[in-house]
C-alpha cells in the first residue's frame, strides 16, 4: 500500500482548472518529485494535499485514510508536514520559537526538546542563532529553519515546495544534501522543484506536470535521460 | 501652578489608562486581522449598560464579574457572526461589516433603553472620593493607571511567553503557514476578541464610575480617542497603544487646565493628523517591509 495515493485530483480557482485530474502514488521511504514549468500545478498539488485548497474532485488517501477535504491542522496531525514556497518562516518569532511552533500540536515536552536538539545538530547555524528573530537570517538559513520547523511536527511525509528557489548555487547543493539525509533517516519526501536536474538526481520517482496534467512518469534516472524531459526542463540539447 | 495642574494631571493619567484599556482591543484585532473593529467602542458602551441592568437585579459582587462575562461573550459573538464568514472576502467587506455591527449595537441599545440615559450604579471603593495633596478626586482616578499597567504587563507576558501567545504572533504574520503548524486560526482570532472585550469591560467600569449616567452613544468618543491612541502609538503595537493613550489623556486634560477646554477634543484629532503626516506608522509602528 502506498503511503500517499492521489487519484484523479482536480482543483479549480474560480472556474479555471489548475489540476485536471492527476493521479500519482508516493511509496513509503521514497523521494518523489513533481517537475514542471511555472503554472503547471505543482504548488496547487501540494496545497491540496495540505488542505489549504479544497479539491473540486478526486481523492487523496494517506495511510489508508481519506484526507481529501480535511482541514490543514488535521492533515498536519495525521503526519504530513509542508515546507512552503518562499520558506515563510515567522520573521517576528525567534529561531527557537519557530521550531517550538512546529511542535504546536505536541505535548511531550521532553521529546520536543530532543527534537529541537536534533534539528540544531543537523543545522548548527540555527543553534548559533537560536535567539535571533527569524527575519534576520539569510535565505539559506531561513530555508533550513523552515525544514527544521516542519521536522518538529514529526512528519511521516514531508512536502517541500521549491526549496532551492532564490538560493545561491552552493546553498542549493546543501539543501539537496539535506533532502537526501532526511530521506535516509526514514522520512518520505514529496518534492516539487523548478530545478528539475537536481530534483531528478535525488528522486526515486518523478512525475512531469504540464498545465494540470501528468504527462510523464518514471524513475529519476529514466526521466533524466528522456529526450523530451531534457529538451523541456533540463536545458540540454 | 502645580496645585492647579495636579488634578488635571491625575485626571489625564486616569483617562489615559481607560483609553489604553480600549485601545489595546483595537490594536490587537488590527494586529491579527488587519481590521479596524469599529464595533469595539460600542462593546465598551454595552459593558456600561450590562452593569446598569445587572446591578439593578443582583448584588454588585455578582454583577461585576457577570458584566465581564457578558462583554466577552458579546465580543466573541460579534466576531463569529459578522467577521468570521468574511475571512477570505476583500478587506473592505469586513470593514463595512464592522461599521454595520457598530450601528446595530448602538440602535439595539437605543431600543432597549428607550433612548433614556440610565443611572450608572455607584461602585463601592472605586467611586469613593479621596484627596491627594491639593487635589480631590475619585479612587478610580488612582486605581486606573495601576490596573491598566498590571493588565497590560500580564497581556504582554501572555503574548511573549505562552504557547497561545506564540500562536497569536504567528497568526498575526501568516494565516496559512500558521495553519500548516496545526494552529486553529479561528480559535486564536476568537481569543484576541475575548481579550480585547475583557479589557474593554474593565475599562468601562473605571470610565463610567466617573459619570453618573450611560447613554447609547457615550462610548463613541472614548472609543474614537482610543482608536486615535492606537494609531498614534503605532497600530498593532500594544505598548504603543498604551503610551499613545496615556499621552492623549494627559495632553487633553492639560489643555483643559490651561483654559482651552473647547479645544481638548480637537487637539486629539489634530494630533492624529500630524502623526499620520510625519510618521504614518505611529510611534512604535512596525515597518511593513515586504520580503521577497
Amino acid at each position: 500500500m502506498s503511503l500517499l495515493k492521489v487519484t484523479d485530483l482536480r482543483v479549480s480557482y474560480g472556474g479555471i482548472e489548475a489540476l485536471r485530474g492527476i493521479s500519482f502514488d508516493v511509496e513509503q521511504g521514497q523521494i518523489v518529485t513533481l517537475i514542471g514549468a511555472n503554472g503547471a500545478g505543482k504548488s496547487t498539488t501540494l496545497r491540496a494535499i495540505a488542505g489549504l485548497v479544497k479539491p473540486a474532485g478526486g481523492s487523496i488517501v494517506f495511510e489508508g485514510r481519506d484526507i481529501t477535504t480535511m482541514d490543514p491542522q488535521k492533515v498536519v496531525a495525521s503526519g504530513i508536514a509542508m515546507v512552503p514556497e518562499g520558506r515563510r518562516v515567522f520573521d517576528n518569532l525567534t529561531v527557537h520559537e519557530n521550531l517550538r511552533i512546529g511542535a504546536y500540536l505536541r505535548k511531550d515536552e521532553t521529546s520536543i526538546r530532543e527534537d529541537i536538539d536534533r534539528v540544531y545538530e543537523l543545522f548548527p547555524r540555527l543553534r548559533e542563532r537560536h535567539w535571533q528573530l527569524a527575519g534576520t537570517l539569510s535565505g539559506g538559513e531561513q530555508q533550513m529553519l523552515a525544514v527544521g520547523r516542519a521536522m518538529m511536527t514529526r512528519p511521516k511525509l514531508l512536502m517541500m515546495d521549491e526549496p532551492s528557489l532564490g538560493l545561491a548555487p552552493l546553498i542549493v547543493k546543501d539543501i539537496f544534501a539535506i533532502i537526501r539525509r532526511l530521506s535516509d533517516s526514514g522520512i518520505t519526501i514529496l518534492l516539487i522543484e523548478q530545478n528539475a536536474n537536481a530534483a531528478l538526481r535525488c528522486a526515486n520517482v518523478g512525475y512531469v506536470l504540464e498545465t494540470g496534467n501528468i504527462t510523464m512518469s518514471g524513475t529519476g534516472s529514466q526521466l533524466l535521460s528522456d529526450q523530451r524531459v531534457r529538451d523541456a526542463y533540463l536545458g540540454t540539447r | 501652578m502645580f496645585d492647579r495642574i495636579l488634578p488635571y494631571l491625575l485626571a489625564g493619567i486616569s483617562v489615559g489608562g481607560q483609553y489604553a484599556l480600549i485601545a489595546v482591543g483595537y490594536t490587537m484585532v488590527y494586529g491579527i486581522l488587519r481590521l479596524i473593529n469599529f464595533a469595539h467602542g460600542d462593546i465598551f458602551t454595552a459593558a456600561g449598560f450590562f452593569m446598569v441592568y445587572f446591578a439593578a437585579a443582583m448584588p454588585l459582587y455578582v454583577a461585576a464579574p457577570l458584566v465581564v462575562v457578558a462583554t466577552v461573550l458579546l465580543g466573541f459573538v460579534v466576531e463569529r457572526v459578522a467577521y468570521k464568514p468574511l475571512r477570505s472576502a476583500p478587506r473592505m467587506s469586513i470593514m463595512i461589516s464592522a461599521i454595520g455591527v457598530s450601528y446595530l449595537l448602538q440602535n439595539l441599545m437605543w431600543y432597549v433603553t428607550g433612548g433614556l440615559a440610565k443611572q450608572y450604579p455607584v461602585l463601592p471603593w472605586i467611586s469613593e472620593q479621596i484627596t491627594i495633596g491639593p487635589a480631590s478626586t475619585k479612587m478610580a482616578t488612582v486605581v486606573t493607571p495601576v490596573i491598566t499597567v498590571l493588565l497590560v504587563v500580564a497581556l504582554v507576558m501572555l503574548i511573549k511567553h505562552t504557547k497561545i501567545g506564540m500562536a497569536m504572533r504567528a497568526v498575526s504574520r501568516d494565516f496559512e503557514t500558521a495553519q500548516l503548524m496545526g494552529i486553529k486560526i479561528n480559535s486564536v482570532i476568537s481569543m484576541t476578541f475575548v481579550i480585547g472585550s475583557f479589557l474593554a469591560a474593565i475599562g468601562s467600569m473605571l470610565y463610567f464610575s466617573n459619570y453618573t449616567t450611560v447613554t447609547p452613544t457615550i462610548g463613541a468618543m472614548p472609543g474614537l480617542k482610543a482608536f486615535v491612541a492606537a494609531v498614534f502609538g503605532g497600530i498593532g503595537s500594544i505598548p504603543g497603544a498604551v503610551i499613545g493613550a496615556m499621552l492623549i489623556g494627559i495632553c487633553e486634560n492639560v489643555i483643559k487646565a490651561v483654559g482651552y477646554t473647547t479645544f481638548s477634543d480637537a487637539f486629539t484629532f489634530a494630533l492624529l493628523i500630524v502623526v499620520l503626516v510625519f510618521k504614518p506608522t505611529g510611534l512604535f509602528g512596525e515597518k511593513t517591509s515586504e520580503k521577497v
